[in-house]
């Protein structure tokens, strides 16, 4: 592809410029948008070599790969935005094999006319997340669409980790008995991005929970090594990470609706909207199925920890031969937890 | 969560879980009907049924205004929609309803019809006054519930002399739907001993249209809420009455529904509707003087004169038992393709549409009775 070879004189406009095209041509709009803004905020020494690809030396032990897109609308939102959440979606992703992460790297789709503040303001935001939760991002790529063909950003990161040795944690391995516990409230993320673009509001502003979890795993698996599932119940919310256990492990479930907390504004946006916070995604809380002997020990840890505050032991593992996740509704019944039907809610990470 | 809370609490609900069990004496079976989709749901969600005693057992109605509307009708949106250049806007669960041949709004839209997704007609008229050169059609379902806000719309596109806003108009009402479903005692050992009557309609209509009803059919209609305890109440008030021996229009919603009902909403609609002679339901059949047409004076804003649309009578699938279930004749479990075939992900009946539905509901909350306990531990 020819590009338009620009004078790389002037520095990139981040008060009042947008993206172009060329700042995805490979050609020198790319390289400058590359060292004054990716290098700038994520600096370290892989991506200072300026190579293709980072090369980089793991511990030894089994590692884990993840991958997640984001696609979130709108792209700031009250917790976080997507440059947060696409780091902190996809360490979790790793983190949740009981994995240490250690690198990410980030793919980037642009959208012709989109400000270059805004751009910045995501990147710095993934840089500080990244930062503070131990991860470098070393590599990325970035490509550019038609204005119209996008919106606005597409964010897909990739990270590895390293599962340290003993740790064996997979949706398969729920054994009839086992505890379910939350590490706290769930359905904050998906009625956070709801209300804020229903701009509903319930007193107090509801915040996305996005978060990196993999400190808390830490501590979890400190206090019981024998975890047997970990997941963050994101998009379709703890019913669906639970009949996802249910078919790979082959068991059922029943939950006590009274003990999974919910927080007062989230049921009543859900109330309003017409959702069930079962069903609505978190990016920022984790499921753990351990052996009941180990539950107490895990939840005491959780709750130690600024993540697992308000963790609670929510059901327990049956043997049910149909994989059905029932409940015992709070109100005194029983229903069950089906996978979702259609879609909830759209666009949501 | 306040307001809320009340309606779902546990030590209340076994405080009437024993009056309601103390009530359902004798060995008699009492069969109550709850007559909305609103209500189907709520019985679901919560496991309310889990309160009741053995001889108490509720009927799913025909109250799911996405259940009741017969396939000729979609027939008729779909091919309005696909022989047009407009904008057909309805609600998110008629998409998915099936029509003729296996077709569906969605389909038609996948290919190339213009088919948007609404959550009120509001949205439709914003979209015709947004887009002055492109004819938009609102394809109107619902009851007495959603019929005040079309008719709202019509007029007020009267008012801005939108020239390319128009109504499909298929409101039904509900009266002439329950003194059908009582005047056929179609129930394997006799009828409906009693009505859960709907709330939100009766917010709109009040509760006396039911008057009637009860008195001719000898049944007493209690008008309910929608949260928990609601159900609860209304069971008790329906068991008392006719351990009684009394069939009268009982309100328990008293906190929305009132005996007049929403007068100016009732103007509104006798403003902008006139009755049809006939209307065809799934499940029940033509039913006289049970839906709404909108009246010439609007007749610029009616779909129907504007594109000719004629309705023919289309058969649903011959496995689908949607009809004698809406009929309350059977339970979904009766149907031979619940949950094999037909599923919420691939619906062959409208029951299994919308959340609403007597399928649906089953289905998503409730098919772990179906067969018993296979637990092998714990």
């Amino acid at each position: 592809m020819k590009t338009m070879m620009r004078s790389h004189g002037q520095p990139l406009d981040f008060k009042g410029g947008c993206v172009e095209l060329s700042h995805g041509a490979g050609g020198r709009a790319m390289a400058q948008l590359i060292e004054e803004l990716f290098v700038q905020a994520f600096d370290n020494e892989w991506l200072r070599q300026m190579n293709d690809n980072a090369c980089f030396a793991v511990p030894a032990g089994r590692m884990v790969m993840s991958s997640d897109s984001h696609v979130v609308s709108p792209l700031f939102f009250p917790g976080g935005d997507i440059g947060s959440l696409s780091v902190h979606g996809t360490i979790n992703d790793v983190a949740m094999a009981g994995a240490r992460p250690l690198y990410l790297a980030a793919g980037f789709i642009l959208e012709e006319g989109f400000p270059l503040a805004q751009l910045k303001r995501i990147v710095e935001s993934m840089a500080g997340a990244a930062q503070e939760a131990g991860v470098a991002v070393v590599t990325g790529d970035t490509k550019v669409v038609e204005r119209g063909k996008g919106d606005g950003v597409f964010i897909t990161t990739t990270g590895v980790g390293v599962v340290p040795p003993g740790v064996e944690i997979s949706g398969d391995r729920a054994r009839p008995g086992d505890r379910v516990v939350v590490s706290g409230t769930i359905g904050d993320h998906g009625v956070a991005i709801m209300s804020f673009r229903e701009s509903l509001s319930f007193g107090t502003v509801i915040r996305s929970d996005t978060a990196a979890l993999h400190g808390l795993v830490a501590a979890m698996l400190q206090a019981v090594p024998g975890i047997r599932c970990l997941r963050d119940p994101t998009r379709g919310g703890l019913a669906t990470t639970l009949n996802e256990f249910a078919r790979q492990s082959g068991v059922g479930f029943r939950l006590q609706e009274s003990a999974i907390p919910v927080r007062t504004q989230v049921s009543a946006a859900c109330e309003l909207l017409g959702l069930d916070p079962l069903y609505v995604a978190n990016e920022g809380k984790l499921v753990a199925v351990c052996a009941p002997e180990d539950a107490a020990r895990l939840v005491a840890a959780m709750r130690a920890h600024p993540l697992g505050r308000e963790a609670a032991e929510i059901g327990e593992v049956t043997g049910d031969a149909r994989h059905f996740v029932q409940m015992q509704t709070a109100f005194g019944g029983t229903r069950m937890v089906d996978w979702l039907a259609g879609e909830q809610l759209p666009r949501i990470c | 969560m306040k307001h809320v809370d009340e309606y779902r609490d546990r030590s209340l609900a076994l405080v009437l879980a024993e009056k309601i069990a103390r009530a359902a004496h004798g060995r008699r079976q009492y069969k109550l009907m709850e007559f909305c989709g609103g209500h189907t749901h709520a019985i679901s969600r919560y496991g309310i049924t889990d309160l009741l005693p053995k001889n108490v057992d509720m009927i799913h109605g025909p109250g799911c205004p996405v259940c009741v509307l017969p396939t000729g009708r979609i027939d008729n949106a779909i091919e309005l929609a696909a022989g047009n250049p407009l904008t057909l806007c309805t609600y998110a669960d008629m998409l998915r309803v099936p029509a003729s041949g296996r077709s569906s709004l969605m389909q038609a839209k996948a290919r190339g019809a213009d088919v948007r997704m609404v959550y009120s007609v509001a949205d439709a008229l914003r979209l015709a006054q947004e887009h002055p050169g492109r004819e938009t059609v609102f394809f109107a379902i619902g009851f007495e519930t959603t019929a005040p806000s079309t008719a709202l719309a019509i007029r007020t596109a009267e008012r801005l002399q939108l020239k390319n806003f128009s109504v499909f108009c298929n409101h039904v009402r509900t009266p002439p739907a329950m003194a059908e479903i009582l005047r056929a005692p179609q129930l394997p050992g006799g009828g409906v001993d009693g009505v859960v009557g709907p709330g939100h309609v009766s917010c709109v209509i009040g509760s006396r249209p039911y008057e009637q009803v009860a008195e001719k059919y000898r049944r007493p209609v209690v008008i309910a809420g929608f949260e928990p305890l609601d159900v609860m109440q209304t069971v008790l008030m329906l068991l008392r009455q006719i351990n009684q021996n009394r069939h009268e229009v009982e309100n328990e919603y008293t906190r929305a529904v009132t005996r007049e009902g929403n007068t100016k909403a009732q103007e509104l609609m006798e403003e902008v509707f006139e009755l049809r002679r006939s209307f065809e339901w799934r499940g029940l059949g033509e039913i006289a003087h049970s839906a709404y047409r909108i009246r010439p004076g609007y007749g610029r804003f009616d779909a129907e004169r504007r594109y000719g649309i004629a309705y023919r009578r289309a058969a649903d699938n011959k496995a689908c038992e949607c009809g004698a279930i809406l009929r309350g004749e059977k339970a979904p479990r009766d149907c031979r393709v619940f949950g094999t075939v037909c599923t919420p992900e691939n619906p062959l009946g409208a029951c299994m549409v919308s959340s609403e539905g007597a399928c649906a509901a089953h289905y998503s909350y409730g098919r772990f009775r179906e067969t018993a306990m296979a637990e092998t531990a714990v």
